[in-house]
């Protein structure tokens, strides 16, 4: 076997026994925490009785383990269980919430993507100079405030000094693209401010390294132009630590989506999991986990193939 | 030595910071919990940042609420830091099954973001400071373990490592006296930035309505006590807000500053 | 009297250092340098780190790396002033009028992108030649350098061709535009010396066809007198002195001159044979998780007071076997003898003497040294854990031994970035002795350091044994460092002793196959040796 392949195919592999373990983690390891499902359900001050019925029929009863492959095999059909809270199907309540989440998610990366590298090859040009502090300054600010903090300040700025845009983001069905697009631009200016800096400074830190090697010296000695140096040199070793990083920071788009859906009480995937802390509804809470944990490690498996893919030794070999 | 300007000013807010949390009991002008005027009036010289949204004194509150945020996000990274410190130096110099061990479950926890973990934590745990403490501590150790054990890996290949071994030494005088002193810098400025992490994660779990409970109160909790009156034009939540992103931002410049002094001074004191 | 090419007139080159955390700090690297080379001669720049060769080679291109200004003076390339040529000019200069040969190739090859592109980038970009002229001028300048099948070398990527091979491609990057001038800056000074001596071979022969003018940069004046017509000797940034190649080799006016020339010729006789303080009998090692021997039933004795220097190139499994007598690397089987006990394979079952008694010295001192002690506390060190010394009684030790090293007691409170090279090393050297070993294994503890500097620890390490009557084991790949402290002599490749002895004998025809290229492959200082070695090699290999 190629021996590209045979990483790749060993760094997926890999991806997928941590989220065997992750889903692990996620239903033995929060079996093995103190605390009574069926007490949480029914509260204080429940009979014993009823206690012990609804232990019955939540199947609490039989071994922890017995449950967790259960709930795997049943999961990896697609059924996540019912909500405890209300009793809906969650693989129903999910399907539409998600989808939400990645109409969000999609958007702030399409402008946050293709902005970042352009500061981060703009800051990374004028290494020291003036836009580079600049720039390095304002993403160091935004990199201290966390995201919820940040919709504030935005909200206050578009909804009460400028009365743009609304304060909350509805979306339904049956509304169009563009309606859409209006709800969510706060949202979306929010997540943009919050992955932007990562996203640009890594991006910074990638070109940096890469126009500080021998090889760019070479180039320069043979009378090339700037922007072919950059062009023909730096860029085909750039690309993949610059792709790496931005996958690595959509990554990071995943827990900001959580708190910036709260905020503007979007309705979609991270509203409905924190809505379901609250409630201890535990199998929404285990199901919706477990999917922002499979995007976060997808993403990052993403990331290593990229960059093995793009290593010139590995696809060449001796 | 000379202290660049912005060092100067991250040094004076973090202790002012520090300051108002050791003696909020005595700089607080009212009371946490009672209400002290109108709802929501705006900043006056009986109200110097107004009142709340049942007409509590915001900057009495805000004082109480650093106290808090800054005894958890302070015990959580210390915590965090011990732990993660510890655990790291020892996979370093231990090695072998010790250390695949450790390292193998600390890449399991940090495969899933920590607010999800948190998330699912506190979904079962009851909400209380030890509970929230301990979550916090125990996720960012994690990252201390990494960065801790990285660093001691680095200096544990050094020849002057090797010449203590060869010399008899015991783990103990290398681990403390070669390896602990040459890691020191980055790792208080690591220490910065976990309690900077330790901060905005706190902040987040009250805001989310998962962290602090009433009828104490941090910083993300007096956001979202408040929010609801920005509708109106009301900035109320925007002071929590903006004491939150001013510890951050000043503690970052101090850990900023330590850790562009870390390359300078790697080579002994500098000449 | 033939045409000049390049000329440097009152040069002055200065940099600015920003350390981080401290005020910039301003420099001046090169002042007041004066020399010309004409067209088709080859001038060689020597001195040591500092001197400045690399910054004045490089000017010749008007480049400063970093932070380096071309502040005074005129450079005249061609007949006009470049030092403040304007960017689009330099860049028409740049890869057309004079080229770059780096001392890594390895680093400065871009490792995307195939040999070949590479190499006929400069032709192509400066409007030399349409591809197909230019890459067939690639394969005649891969055949001319030597390289193996020259159609289809260029085809691969830098990282799948030898460090030797890439500083020829590279070298072949440098000719393939016409130049009238290409600046080789170290191009053999990171390889193997059986390799270097190919390579030096191969660039002397490409430069004598192609009729180019070379400015030739290295440390190392056995070498550049192979290559220079004339040579220049820089120090500290300023001229030592300027000649003709035999003048400077055979005649050299200045001092400084003449201690680079005179260099490494040390005298030692070698002491007659005595009774071992050190048998390491057929030892065999192997790294935990290979099955590969790094070291094949190895058998060697050290007389107690005498020096076994371990000689060999990278790769030979010298510096394994000082891991395996210093007991970091058990060895899979044979026995080593220590001043008459058996010593225990692994570091663990050392006793405290077992451990005092055999001490170690590094190549880099900067990192054999803790950077937050004191060289009081280095050296102190070894006398409390051993002997129990403490207070003023320790203090005056450590003061002894700083004379002894000849550092003078002023050192105590020093750290080590306080220190120069050469005094580092000192340090560890007294470190060493503070615990009154029976040996010293020494590990390359000169190949970091500047040639005089070297000689100087050489003359130290020598007079201490002459002193205290430590036996040292000798790990190098210098031959000359070997002649120069040696009783014995270990000449190890692949893993095996090849040949052991008397240093004479092991000096002294007929030799093995290897220690005849390895002794043969060392440059010597006087003017024709390349020559001489290469036509002998040829003869065999006609003969054979």
């Amino acid at each position: 076997m190629h021996p590209v392949l045979k990483l790749v195919v060993q760094r997926i592999a890999l991806g997928l026994i941590l989220l065997l373990a992750v889903s692990a983690v996620i239903f033995l390891g929060i079996e093995a925490l103190p605390g009574d499902t069926a007490q949480a359900i029914l509260g204080q001050g429940a009979t014993e009785v009823s206690l012990a019925n609804l232990r019955e029929k939540l199947g609490l009863n039989e071994p922890a383990i017995t449950r967790y492959f259960a709930w795997l095999w049943a999961a990896l059909h697609g059924d996540l269980g019912v909500a405890l809270t209300n009793g809906i199907d969650i693989s129903t309540a999910i399907g539409q919430r998600f989808g939400n989440t990645l109409f969000l998610a999609s958007c702030a990366a399409a402008i946050a993507v293709p902005l970042a590298i352009i500061l981060g090859l703009v800051a990374a040009r004028y290494n020291g100079r003036w836009p580079d502090k600049l720039i390095s300054g304002i993403t160091l600010t935004t990199i201290s405030l966390p995201e919820f903090v940040a919709a504030y300040f935005v909200i206050f700025l578009l909804t009460q000094v400028f009365p743009i845009f609304q304060p909350v983001a509805m979306v339904f069905p049956g509304m169009t693209f563009w309606e859409r697009l209006h709800a969510v631009a706060l949202p979306v200016i929010v997540l943009v401010m919050v992955v932007l800096a990562h996203m640009m400074r890594m991006t910074r830190a990638a070109i940096l390294n890469v126009m500080q090697s021998a090889y760019i010296e070479t180039a320069e000695l043979k009378g090339l132009s700037p922007m072919q140096v950059i062009w023909k040199h730096a860029f085909p070793n750039a690309i993949a630590p610059i792709v790496s990083v931005v996958i690595l920071n959509l990554a990071y788009l995943v827990v900001g989506v959580v708190v910036v859906e709260v905020v503007f009480s979007y309705n979609a995937l991270g509203q409905y999991l924190v809505d379901h802390v609250t409630k201890r509804d535990l199998p929404v809470v285990q199901a919706v986990g477990m999917i922002f944990a499979a995007v976060y490690i997808g993403l990052n498996i993403l990331a290593d193939v990229i960059t093995i893919i793009a290593n010139p030794r590995l696809r060449h070999p001796k | 030595m000379k202290l660049p300007f912005s060092a100067v000013l991250g040094i004076f807010l973090t202790s002012s910071f520090l300051f108002m949390a050791v003696f909020a009991q005595f700089l607080a002008p009212y009371s946490i919990s009672d209400p002290s005027g109108g709802v929501w009036e705006g900043p006056s010289a009986t109200h110097w940042l107004g009142t709340d949204t049942i007409g509590r004194d915001i900057f009495s509150r805000l004082i109480y609420g650093g106290q808090i945020t800054i005894f958890v996000a302070l015990a959580s990274s210390t915590l965090a830091f011990s732990l993660g410190a510890f655990l790291g130096f020892m996979a370093a110099v231990k090695g072998g099954w010790v250390e695949q061990v450790m390292s193998r479950l600390v890449d399991l926890v940090m495969a899933i973001p920590s607010l999800i973990v948190a998330l699912v934590i506190l979904s079962v745990l009851p909400l209380n400071l030890t509970v929230l403490i301990l979550v916090i501590g125990l996720l960012d150790s994690t990252r201390v373990y990494r960065l801790s054990r990285a660093v001691a890996m680095d200096i544990a290949v050094m020849d002057y490592v090797e010449a203590a071994k060869l010399r008899g030494e015991r783990q103990t005088w290398i681990i403390f006296r070669e390896i602990l002193p040459n890691a020191l810098s980055p790792l208080v400025a690591e220490f910065g930035l976990r309690f900077i992490f330790a901060v905005l994660f706190i902040s987040t779990l009250s805001f989310l309505g998962l962290g602090i409970q009433p009828p104490l109160t941090d910083w993300g909790g007096m956001v979202k006590e408040n929010k609801d009156g920005l509708v109106y034009g009301k900035s109320a939540a925007l002071m929590p807000a903006l004491a939150i992103a001013a510890l951050a931002i000043s503690v970052n410049l101090v850990a900023d500053w330590i850790l562009s002094r870390t390359s300078s001074l790697k080579g002994g004191r500098g000449g | 009297m033939a045409e000049t090419l390049l000329e440097f007139r009152g040069l002055r080159i200065e940099a600015t250092a920003y350390p981080p955390g401290e005020a910039p700090r301003h420099m001046v690297l090169v002042e007041d340098v004066s020399v010309s080379v004409e067209r088709g001669k080859v001038l060689g720049l020597i001195g040591e780190s500092g001197a400045g060769k690399s910054t004045i080679g490089l000017s010749a291109m008007a480049y400063g790396r970093g932070g380096v200004r071309l502040t005074g003076g005129v450079i005249s390339l061609n007949g006009r002033d470049i030092r403040l040529a304007d960017a689009a000019a330099l860049r028409a200069l740049r890869g057309r009028e004079v080229t770059y040969v780096s001392q890594s190739a390895a680093a400065s090859f871009n490792p995307a992108k195939r040999i070949l592109e590479q190499v006929i980038e400069t032709s192509i970009s400066h409007g030399l030649m349409n591809k197909a002229e230019a890459e067939a001028r690639a394969v005649d300048l891969f055949a001319q350098l030597g390289l193996p099948n020259p159609e289809s070398f260029g085809a691969r990527y830098p990282h799948q061709v030898s460090g030797g091979q890439l500083q020829r491609a590279m070298t072949a990057m440098a000719l393939c535009p016409s130049p009238d001038l290409v600046i080789f800056d170290e191009p053999t000074t990171a390889l193997d010396v059986t390799t270097q001596i190919e390579v030096l071979a191969a660039i002397k022969r490409a430069i004598v066809q192609t009729g180019v003018a070379a400015l030739y940069i290295t440390h190392d004046l056995a070498v550049v007198a192979q290559v220079a017509d004339h040579i220049l000797v820089l120090r500290g940034g300023k001229k030592v002195e300027y000649g003709t190649t035999d003048q400077i080799i055979n005649g050299p006016r200045e001092a400084y001159t003449r201690a680079l020339v005179s260099v490494r010729s040390i005298d030692h006789a070698e002491k007659a044979q005595a009774a071992p303080v050190l048998s390491v009998a057929n030892v065999t090692a192997r790294y935990r998780g290979t099955n590969f021997d790094v070291l094949k039933n190895v058998t060697v004795d050290l007389a107690a007071g005498q020096t076994l220097a371990v000689v060999g190139e990278s790769g030979s499994g010298k510096s394994t076997l000082a891991r395996v007598i210093t007991g970091l690397l058990p060895a899979a089987q044979g026995r080593i003898t220590f001043a008459g006990r058996a010593l225990s394979g692994d570091l663990a079952g050392r006793s405290k003497d077992d451990l005092r008694e055999l001490q170690m010295i590094y190549q880099m001192a900067d990192t054999a040294m803790n950077p937050r002690q004191t060289v009081g506390t280095i050296i102190g060190r070894p006398l409390e854990f051993y002997f129990g010394l403490k207070g003023e009684a320790k203090r005056k030790r450590i003061q002894d031994l700083l004379e002894q090293i000849e550092m003078g007691k002023g050192y105590i409170d020093r750290y080590p970035a306080e220190l120069s090279g050469g005094q580092k090393q000192r340090v560890c050297i007294a470190r060493a002795l503070a615990a009154e070993p029976k040996l010293i294994i020494c590990d390359e503890v000169t190949s970091a350091l500047d040639p005089l500097v070297a000689d100087g620890i050489l003359k130290l390490l020598l007079n201490l044994q002459a002193e205290a009557g430590v036996a040292y084991l000798f790990i190098t790949h210098d031959i000359a460092t070997v002649r120069a402290i040696a009783d014995r002599i270990a000449v190890m490749f692949k893993g095996q002793v090849v040949r052991y002895g008397q240093k004479t004998d092991v000096l002294t025809p007929p030799f093995d196959d290897y220690t005849d290229l390895l002794l043969s492959s060392v440059p010597e200082m006087k003017l024709g040796w390349l020559e001489q070695v290469i036509a002998g090699r040829k003869m065999e290999a006609a003969g054979n």
